[in-house]
């Protein structure tokens, strides 16, 4: 296993700069995600129409995995709607877990997190800011059920 | 003349590649390349000694201890027994009535938490600890601060990572029931001035538990020298067992406390009326214990003074020194705690490199460092850091494990350069 399958180019570029980085304020919703086995901390704020992200960034500190899937992340679902966003994250998780999965074209960049899961105890750094736009998305769907 | 293989020559001092011989999983490789281990302060290796040690106990004497009249309990009993004297030996107490055989230092901690420190402490009372504690030594506090409604007060340290000492002595008064210091930082390494503490907490009416599990390994411990009330450690970091451990009392402490678990072992009679505890040390010792676990425990400490504490000491700090100056010399390296005094733990950050991208690629290159914030998050936060990439020495690393751990820092530099 080649080190460079794990810190692609592309990885490492989103590491460097993170896109979408900073806090949305005001924010439809926003939920934090840690990971205290190694203190990965970032947070997801949304803007949302309706279903649909219209704008989405996050901040917080972590290690290059989670910071590059967190910023990948966030320009593959901005403009998506919370079904698309369900899909992706099916097909990222299956990415990241399972070892018999084929990235398709749909995921676009995202595909360079493939390299994730010869390293077990890394999954959890690349899944973090997944589980907290689901957390962010759920609030939002709370907060749009009261309205 | 044919030059002399080094191996040949006799050891002036510490032959830390014939020691290497006696840890049969260093030969090993990981990724492909020969397993490079600096994370002993997570856990050391075991010699083939402490391995032999268990399965001779394993295949010629194993049965309950305390128990029965037929041989082998009477062997497992005089094996159990026995390393409670070895342990005895090793830290200078007085009597083996002062040595409870525990799971490891949490659970010493836990016991004089709960045993001594529950059942007398009142709002008001206060329990004194320092800011570079393990969670071991902080968590189980909070706990009875909240059982008992005493307060938890914090020493703080300073940027070397040394307990402010003036602020330590401030914090003692006539309310300080209970001073509770590591004696050794594991995220650090900083070595505490342990037997000034504990004198100056006397001198207010506290008692003081010392925390000695990164300590035991690289110096010599003696309890009754150190004048300690309590002191607990763990077997595992001592090239022994997991699972097995020592809290170490002093007897008329430990006779005043109420008994922490109930079981069979620790009573002397039952009824449904009444039962009687039975007599130290094994009042604290409900249930079967780990028998082969302190087995093993007494052939490390065997190991251990086979090698000599004080030419193990000797040779991490030569190892110590030689990485700390290695780092030093690597652009965007930072050593986490640089206090004068400290055991053989580097901890250190690398620019532009998270800690967690650092132990994967070192991992890679087969050396094993810890990442993390160490069981000591308010360390990690004093200094403003997530987390440290942490390389610590035991006593069969050698100068080419530190050439190896500079090779792959390099290599995390080229990664990510």
């Amino acid at each position: 296993m080649d080190l460079k399958e794990l810190y692609r180019d592309v990885i490492l570029d989103h590491n460097r700069n993170p896109r979408n980085f900073g806090r949305l304020d005001p924010s439809d919703a926003h939920a934090d995600g840690h990971n205290p086995l190694c203190g990965d901390r970032l947070t997801v704020s949304l803007r949302m129409s309706g279903d649909r992200i219209d704008d989405v960034r996050f901040d917080g500190s972590g290690c290059a995995i989670s910071t590059a899937s967190a910023s990948l992340m966030t320009e593959a679902v901005k403009g998506k709607d919370k079904a698309a966003v369900g899909q992706l994250f099916e097909k990222i998780h299956a990415l990241l877990t399972r070892q018999d999965a084929v990235p398709d074209s749909s995921l676009g960049k995202l595909a360079a997190l493939s390299g994730v899961r010869e390293y077990p105890a890394r999954v959890k750094c690349a899944s973090l800011c997944w589980h907290t736009l689901n957390a962010a998305l759920d609030k939002g769907a709370a907060t749009v059920s009261t309205e | 003349m044919a030059a002399i293989p080094s191996r040949l020559i006799p050891a002036a001092s510490f032959d830390a590649e014939r020691v290497r011989g006696d840890f049969p999983i260093l030969e090993r490789h990981v990724n492909g390349r020969p397993l490079v281990y600096l994370d002993s302060a997570a856990s050391s290796q075991r010699p083939r000694a402490v391995l032999r040690a268990i399965e001779d106990y394993e295949t010629q004497s194993h049965a309950n201890v305390h128990r029965g009249v037929h041989a082998l309990s009477q062997a497992a009993t005089e094996a159990f027994e026995g390393s409670r004297e070895r342990v005895r030996a090793f830290i200078g107490a007085k009597s083996t009535r002062e040595i409870i055989f525990v799971r490891g230092t949490t659970e010493g901690v836990n016991l004089v938490a709960q045993s001594y420190a529950r059942p007398r402490f009142k709002p008001g009372d206060e329990i004194l600890i320092t800011g570079l504690e393990h969670h071991a030594n902080i968590v189980p506090w909070q706990m009875v601060c909240e059982q008992t409604g005493c307060t938890l007060k914090v020493a703080p340290i300073d940027r070397h990572g040394e307990v402010v000492m003036e602020e330590f002595l401030r914090l003692l008064s006539a309310r300080t029931q209970l001073v509770a210091i590591a004696h050794v930082s594991n995220a650090l390494g900083t070595v505490l001035p342990v037997k000034r503490m504990i004198d100056a907490a006397h001198a207010h009416g506290a008692v003081v538990l010392v925390d000695g599990a990164q300590a035991v390994p690289h110096t010599r411990v003696d309890v009754r020298a150190l004048g300690c009330d309590f002191y607990t450690f763990s077997a595992h970091k001592l090239y022994g067992p997991t699972g097995i451990g020592v809290l170490y009392g002093r007897e008329e402490l430990l006779k005043a406390m109420p008994p922490w678990q109930g079981g069979g072992d620790m009573i002397l009679t039952v009824s449904f009326e009444k039962t009687t505890y039975n007599d130290l040390p094994w009042k604290f010792e409900a249930g079967t214990p780990n028998i082969s676990g302190a087995v093993g425990l007494a052939a490390a400490m065997d190991y251990v003074e086979s090698l000599g504490i004080e030419a193990i000491a000797a040779h991490e700090q030569g190892l110590l020194q030689v990485a700390t100056s290695e780092l030093q010399q690597i652009p965007g390296i930072h050593i986490v705690g640089t206090s004068a005094h400290k055991a053989a733990v580097l901890s250190f950050t690398m620019d532009g490199v998270h800690p967690h991208d650092l132990g994967t690629i070192l991992d890679h290159e087969g050396v094993a460092v810890r990442t993390g914030h160490h069981c000591a998050m308010p360390v990690m936060t004093f200094f403003g850091i997530p987390a440290t990439a942490r390389a610590s020495f035991g006593c069969y690393n050698t100068e080419k494990d530190v050439e190896a751990l500079v090779a792959a820092l390099s290599k995390a530099r080229e990664v990510f350069r």
